[in-house]
């Protein structure tokens, strides 16, 4: 059965892999420091996963969408986030709400799931990435995981972003990509949201004196 | 103008509104150029929307396309006889409003008289635009602008609490309203996707789609006329926009509705089935009862006048429940005249509502004053006022010489032919709706002369009504004119109805014109002049000629030692206006006659208290019944949304998430 498979598809496997991987260390990454690095080197994966699949199909605006993975989610947003982790002050552990091989297991039973549903959808494309859009959906599911059980803002905004990366991989291996302009806004979407968080962290703070998300139950109307 | 379609020269005026609102919004400084030249010039401009009406009425219709909207959908325009109808009918009462406003925004300081011209300009032009509409986008933007055009120029004087709870009521309402006009504009396109009328005139739809867009039209329309059970924001929001706006909401807004409901039942829908008219009949009979029984009891002059437009519109309901009746059994004469009864008493409510309302304006800047109880004698010190509102009471009580008598007698000859329908219930139980509507017209004489007694005959209540002034010129000129269209349509029916004739010919393909013409201009007799015919100037002639003579026999046979006494007093020797039969007092034989109409708290003074007092609040039973428990509804439901709202980002994303795994579960191929 390998042997039929391109060696384009099998590098593409490859880095998927890398990321779901990598999807999984963060989920049980404790400190804020490593989980920003985790998260650039997932972007550096995705982008060398789209670079490969643009040189295998010879489709220019994966090149772009190449290109602005590299600069925007290995280079820019983790430089936001290292500076916002140096401004905020935020060292040691980063508290979980459930213990963190509970939500391992519960990883593997979200992979298994993403893997499920996608195989139907994966049938139906004809990419030579198409195998890997159950990884994708895993991805997006572990970083939801994420962002439900840290009680940190700061790593549910990394969770989020890690999201769209697995949403980015989804797109690209069922697709090719999606049309360039929607890269363009969603690219521009996230690195404002990136912004506009940065700011809320600061007030954040400001307000209760902690970045722990359990302040803002008070917020609620009663 | 030569080359210029009347569509075009309407389209300009559209424009030329919107044009002086922008005027007036950048002008907003200066405010004796915005109400002294603005305010006078959207009159002028009203002036011209009647004139090109009038010249329009009896010619083809003229169509336009407007190359604005969204991409692929631009507005279809359309002027026939209908739409011309009711462009006189607003061109002419706005013109009597617009001037009327020069002078009432002018006196004092009127805060955003700036972006009170542009709304109020603005909702003048939408109007319009609903009037020309030929698509169902168009409509339903133009619909949409005038509902919150209209929402603004209610919440003029925002600072008070109740004003914005009225305002939200009216929005509130008004969209539930046009929620129903959009359904039924979806069922008419029977799922074509095309949403041009012309397209739903071809339409062929099944019985039971007509009925359901026959119904949602009634209730859509039903909701910005003021139909029971939707009438509820018109008692709170007339009284709470100035009154040049009351005027123009009521006499001329009220009509777009019935302008809407007309074009959908009668245009676009080509069946009639005859239960359509029985539930628009019934509808229009409760609404007025309820609309003329409330009247009659209340004490603010304004919410008066806005239960009274209420029984109006009710009336008008029932002259269409009585045109479809007889349009859907093929007695096209009949539905004519019928059909005649609601464009003439719309054209009729018009004037002298919009009348009577731009009056309690000036009672108000006169004396501060809405409470019916603390006012009194001020045809002494506002003659000019008090002369032209008797001039719409007379109109609203429905009397003979003035416009409201017409309508309502054109109504009555209508129902006088129903016992020939050939539906055996139908002809036996139509005859009695025809009693009901003579109640109607009888209580609304009631309520008008409590209006104007109470309001100004008898002694003055308060002290301070001594100094109330007149109205100014530019009020006289507006007050003046509304009086004349009021008398013209009083007096001149033939007249009238022969233009109106294109209009019912158009709808019904059958019109009064060829009996009409036979007669001279002087008399009108509907069916035939041995049947029933009124001679509106005899009447007149035979009111003026009775006066004169009197007074002449008075001045010659009496004395002539003049004696003045306090009007009122009961006969009493205790001088003091407080001896006057009060407003409330005055209506309190409605309130025990149709006592369980009325939702009533009343105080009464106990023998032995050393301060009686007296006071009754009465309520509208609907709002317990309809609308307390919809919000009380509402209230529970959020309340159990709210448990849901934990406050923790971790639960909300746990939702999310659930519903994420959920929906891919489920949604797998």
């Amino acid at each position: 059965m390998t042997a039929s498979i391109p060696l384009s598809a099998q590098l593409i496997n490859l880095f998927a892999a890398v990321i779901l991987l990598l999807a999984f260390a963060m989920l049980a990454q404790r400190r804020m420091h490593s989980l920003v690095n985790l998260f650039a080197l997932q972007g550096l994966a995705l982008c060398l996963a789209t670079l490969v699949a643009a040189v295998s199909t010879g489709q220019v605006h994966l090149y772009f969408s190449a290109g602005l993975t590299l600069l925007l989610k290995v280079l820019a947003l983790p430089w936001i986030l290292y500076r916002l982790v140096r401004q905020l002050n935020i060292k040691g552990d980063v508290e979980a709400l459930i213990n963190i091989p509970t939500i391992m297991l519960v990883g593997i039973g979200l992979v298994m799931v993403a893997f499920n549903v996608a195989l139907p959808i994966s049938e139906l494309s004809h990419t030579i990435t198409r195998g890997t859009l159950g990884i994708a959906l895993a991805v997006v599911m572990l970083a939801f995981l994420m962002m439900i059980t840290r009680q940190k803002a700061i790593s549910q905004v990394v969770g989020f972003l890690s999201m769209e990366n697995g949403l980015f991989l989804a797109a690209t291996s069922a697709t090719y990509g999606m049309p360039m302009v929607v890269e363009l806004g969603i690219a521009l979407d996230v690195l404002v949201g990136m912004i506009i968080l940065g700011v809320f962290f600061f007030q954040i703070r400001d307000q209760f004196d902690s970045l722990d998300i359990r302040h803002m139950e008070k917020l609620k109307d009663s | 103008m030569p080359g210029l379609l009347s569509l075009d020269l309407l389209l300009i005026a559209a424009a030329a509104w919107l044009a002086i609102g922008l005027c007036g919004l950048l002008a907003a400084r200066h405010q004796a150029l915005v109400s002294q030249v603005l305010f006078p010039a959207g009159a002028l401009v009203g002036l011209w929307v009647g004139v090109t009406g009038i010249a329009a009425l009896g010619g083809d219709p003229q169509t336009a396309v407007l190359a604005i909207g969204l991409p692929d959908l631009p507005f279809h325009l359309r002027l026939d006889n209908l739409s011309a109808t009711f462009a006189i009918l607003l061109g002419l009462t706005s013109a009597g409003i617009s001037v009327y406003s020069a002078g009432y925004f002018g006196k004092g300081d009127v805060a955003g008289l700036g972006t009170l011209c542009l709304e109020y300009h603005l909702f003048l032009a939408s109007m319009l635009m609903v009037l020309l509409a030929d698509d169902a986008y168009a409509f339903m933007v133009a619909w949409e602008c005038m509902a919150l055009s209209s929402f603004f120029l209610v919440t003029t004087d925002h600072k008070h609490e109740e004003i914005r709870n009225a305002g939200f009521l009216y929005l509130l309402i008004a969209h539930i309203g046009a929620i129903g006009i959009l359904l039924c504009f979806g069922v008419m396109t029977g799922g074509a996707g095309d949403y041009s009328f012309a397209a739903m005139r071809s339409q062929e739809l099944a019985p039971f789609w007509t009925s359901a867009a026959f119904l949602l039209a009634l209730a859509g329309f039903g909701a910005k006329a003021g139909l029971v059970p939707l009438h509820v924001w018109l008692p709170e929001a007339h009284p709470a926009a100035p009154s040049p706006v009351s005027a123009m909401m009521s006499g001329v807004m009220l009509k777009t509705a019935i302008y809407g409901l007309l074009r959908v039942s009668f245009d676009l829908l080509h069946t009639t089935i005859w239960w359509w008219g029985v539930v628009a009949l019934v509808v229009g009979l409760v609404t007025a009862l309820f609309g003329v029984l409330y009247a009659t009891v209340q004490n603010d002059m304004k919410r008066l006048l806005a239960y009274s437009s209420i029984e109006n519109i009710g009336l008008i309901a029932v002259a269409i429940g009585l045109t479809l009746i007889f349009h859907a059994y093929g007695m096209d004469a009949l539905a004519a005249l019928a059909m005649t009864a609601v464009l003439y008493h719309c054209l009729a409510h018009a004037g002298f509502k919009s009348l009577l309302f731009l009056c309690t304006g000036s009672v108000l800047h006169a004396t501060q004053e809405r409470n019916l109880g603390k006012l009194g004698g001020l045809i002494h010190p506002m003659p000019w006022v008090a002369w032209l509102a008797l001039a719409g009471i007379i109109a609203g009580a429905g009397l003979p010489p003035l416009s409201g008598f017409v309508s309502e007698w054109l109504l009555l000859q209508g129902f006088l032919f129903s016992p020939g329908l050939p539906h055996p219930w139908l002809n036996m139980v139509v005859p009695v709706a025809a009693a009901l509507v003579v109640l109607v017209a009888a209580l609304a004489g009631f309520a008008m002369v409590k209006f104007y007694g109470i309001i100004f005959l008898g002694q003055m209540r308060e002290p301070a009504l001594k100094d109330a002034h007149d109205a100014g010129p530019w009020e006289r000129v507006g007050l003046v004119w509304l009086a004349l269209i009021t008398l013209f349509l009083g007096v001149m029916p033939s007249t009238v109805i022969l233009r109106l004739d294109a209009a019912t010919r158009q709808l019904l393909g059958a019109g009064l014109s060829d009996t009409l013409k036979e007669q001279g201009w002087w008399m009108l007799a509907p069916i035939s002049a041995e049947r029933a015919s009124y001679e509106p100037m005899l009447v007149l002639v035979t009111i003026a000629a009775t006066l004169l003579l009197s007074r002449w026999l008075v001045r010659s046979l009496y004395h002539g030692r003049v004696r003045r006494s306090s009007p009122w007093d009961c006969g009493y020797h205790f001088e003091g206006p407080r001896a006057q039969d009060t407003a409330e007092g005055f209506s309190q034989p409605i309130r025990r006659i149709f006592e369980p109409v009325f939702r009533m708290q009343r105080h009464f003074p106990a023998a032995r208290d050393t301060q009686p007092f007296y006071s009754v609040k009465v309520e509208d039973h609907f709002w317990y019944w309809c609308y307390l428990p919809i919000a009380r509804l509402a209230n529970w439901i959020s309340a159990l949304i709210v448990t849901l709202q934990g406050g923790r980002i971790a639960i909300y994303l746990m939702y999310s998430f659930i519903t994420l795994l959920v929906l891919l579960m489920v949604a797998r191929p």
